[in-house]
């Protein structure tokens, strides 16, 4: 790997690199195996403690727990996502009217912990904690997705909706039609990555009592015994994050495909064009 | 509303408590970020290799599962505190952390290449490359992000309210409880108080951004 920020390293060079990188691997180890040790002196290791997860209800539960964490986050996502864009249009309506009281319920949304909604919804509505922790991910991230949508399409070139309203689009068709798909193709990463942040939030669920994956745990190390806490929570923490890291990859993949295809479409754009007979403009359909 | 007024003494500790967390932790995050950073580009492959496991397992850690296994899962393997806050700040500073180092590489790699070929080139060192040139224009072109981070860190704090550490939230969740049929005022007030910090903290950052803008 060669970077700016140092020069390629000559033999002396690589050979106290080397020996930074064997001293620091030999650092790391030592601290993993001094946790490893501590945990072992507590007993972790011993097969009585893992062989819980040869139970199949074990696995029941943590599958439950699991299902609920996902299932909340995709329904929030689904209804998240169609009221940011409404939000957004109500963001940037020409009425101030509208435009004003939008603005400050997005940013009441935006600078509120996501937990105190949860509970706001639970207490005030006394709706069961399923309902509680939708509709405070729900609030919170559509408000999110207003704002990234609304970035988008602010960074459009003017000319896009002014085009619009020339060919005798109202102000509402320019947005739905020409500027919002744009807007929302360009902040796919920025969504993409909103989403993860939306399922790391379900965990937010086991505050409110929810029975997401780390209420499972809870359950579970309350009912089975402390002995077994840590082998659970060990397996769901790696199980929530191996979740969340798939996640984040396809994020990153949408925006490399993204960044590829956006500079293609640049590079093949024509600087002119030239048409040498103008065809009957069909209907557009 | 005369029972947040009834309880102003209780909702204003809340605010220092959660102040206090977030000012302790948003420091230790800076720091430690910042150096998980400089660790991410150093010549050393295992300083790189340790930096980008940890950002990247935090950054897909639940803020939960970080609390968990700080306030309930260490005590039980031996490790106690005296204080929940401490479980609280190692939590919130160990995820905040990662997120801050993110932000500091995005800042690294905007900086011109030419800035780092011309302190190669008049003989600095990776370490004096880092800390004179690269690092103070990095951290300034990621001002707005990174308060961003900081006005996240103070909603996140809201976590260690249900981890034992009685603050903004944690007064909040009480105080609802105790007064059951007005639990839309105290919680509208806790609101309100969180509003009082990342309002003035999210402006902060466009007004930065906005300056940092036009200096370019």
């Amino acid at each position: 790997m060669t970077s700016v920020l140092y020069d390629v390293p000559g033999p002396k060079a690589r050979r106290v690199s080397l020996i930074g990188s064997v001293i620091g691997t030999v650092l790391i180890l030592g601290l993993l195996a001094f946790i490893v040790m501590t945990l072992a002196q507590q007993g972790i290791f011993e097969g009585r403690r893992w062989a819980i997860f040869t139970r199949a209800d074990v696995w029941t539960l943590l599958g439950n727990g699991i299902g609920a964490t996902l299932s909340a986050a995709a329904i929030a996502a689904v209804i998240a996502f169609p009221l940011g864009l409404m939000l957004c249009l109500l963001r940037i309506s020409l009425v101030p009217w509208i435009r004003i009281p939008t603005r400050v319920v997005l940013e009441f949304l935006r600078g509120m912990p996501v937990v105190l909604m949860m509970l706001f919804v639970l207490l005030v509505f006394g709706t069961s904690s399923f309902i509680a922790v939708i509709a405070g991910l729900v609030l919170y991230n559509a408000a999110i997705f207003a704002e990234i949508i609304r970035a988008g399409i602010q960074s459009l070139p003017k000319g896009q909706r002014e085009a619009g309203l020339t060919i005798g689009l109202t102000s509402f068709q320019s947005r739905m039609l020409i500027e919002l798909p744009q807007a929302v193709r360009r902040m796919m990463p920025s969504l993409v990555a909103q989403l993860v942040v939306l399922l790391k939030d379900t965990s937010l669920g086991y505050i409110v009592a929810y029975g997401e994956l780390l209420r499972a745990v809870q359950v579970m190390a309350d009912f089975l015994g402390n002995a077994f806490l840590f082998p659970i929570f060990f397996v769901a923490a790696a199980i929530y994050i191996a979740i969340n890291i798939v996640v984040s990859r396809i994020a990153v993949w949408i925006e490399r495909r993204g960044s590829k295809k956006a500079a293609g479409g640049v590079a093949k754009a024509p600087t002119a064009v030239v048409a040498p007979e103008l065809p009957d403009v069909p209907e557009r359909k | 509303m005369e029972v947040i007024i009834e309880n102003l003494p209780l909702y204003w500790e809340g605010l220092l408590r959660t102040l206090f967390l977030s000012v302790v932790s948003g420091i230790i995050a800076l720091v430690v970020g910042t150096l998980l950073a400089a660790a991410r580009v150093s010549p050393v492959a295992a300083l790189r290799g340790f930096s980008t496991v940890y950002v990247e397992v935090l950054r897909n850690t639940p803020l939960t599962i970080a609390f968990f296994f700080a306030a309930i899962v260490l005590p039980r393997l031996g490790v106690t505190f005296q204080q929940f806050e401490v479980a609280a700040i190692i939590a919130l500073s160990a995820y905040t952390a990662a997120f801050i180092a993110e932000a500091v590489r995005s800042g690294v790699n905007s900086v011109p290449l030419g800035q780092a070929e011309a302190a190669r080139s008049i003989g600095m060192k990776f370490g004096q490359v880092l800390s004179l040139i690269i690092l103070p224009q990095a951290l300034r072109t990621v001002i707005p992000p990174l308060i961003n981070i900081l006005i996240a860190l103070v909603k996140n704090s809201s976590v260690a309210g249900a981890f034992f550490v009685l603050e903004l939230f944690g007064y909040g969740r009480q105080m609802a409880n105790a007064n059951g049929d007005q639990v839309m005022a105290v919680l509208l007030g806790v609101a309100f108080f969180y509003l009082l910090l990342t309002i003035p903290l999210g402006v902060l950052a466009s007004t930065v951004e906005r300056k940092v803008a036009i200096a370019r």
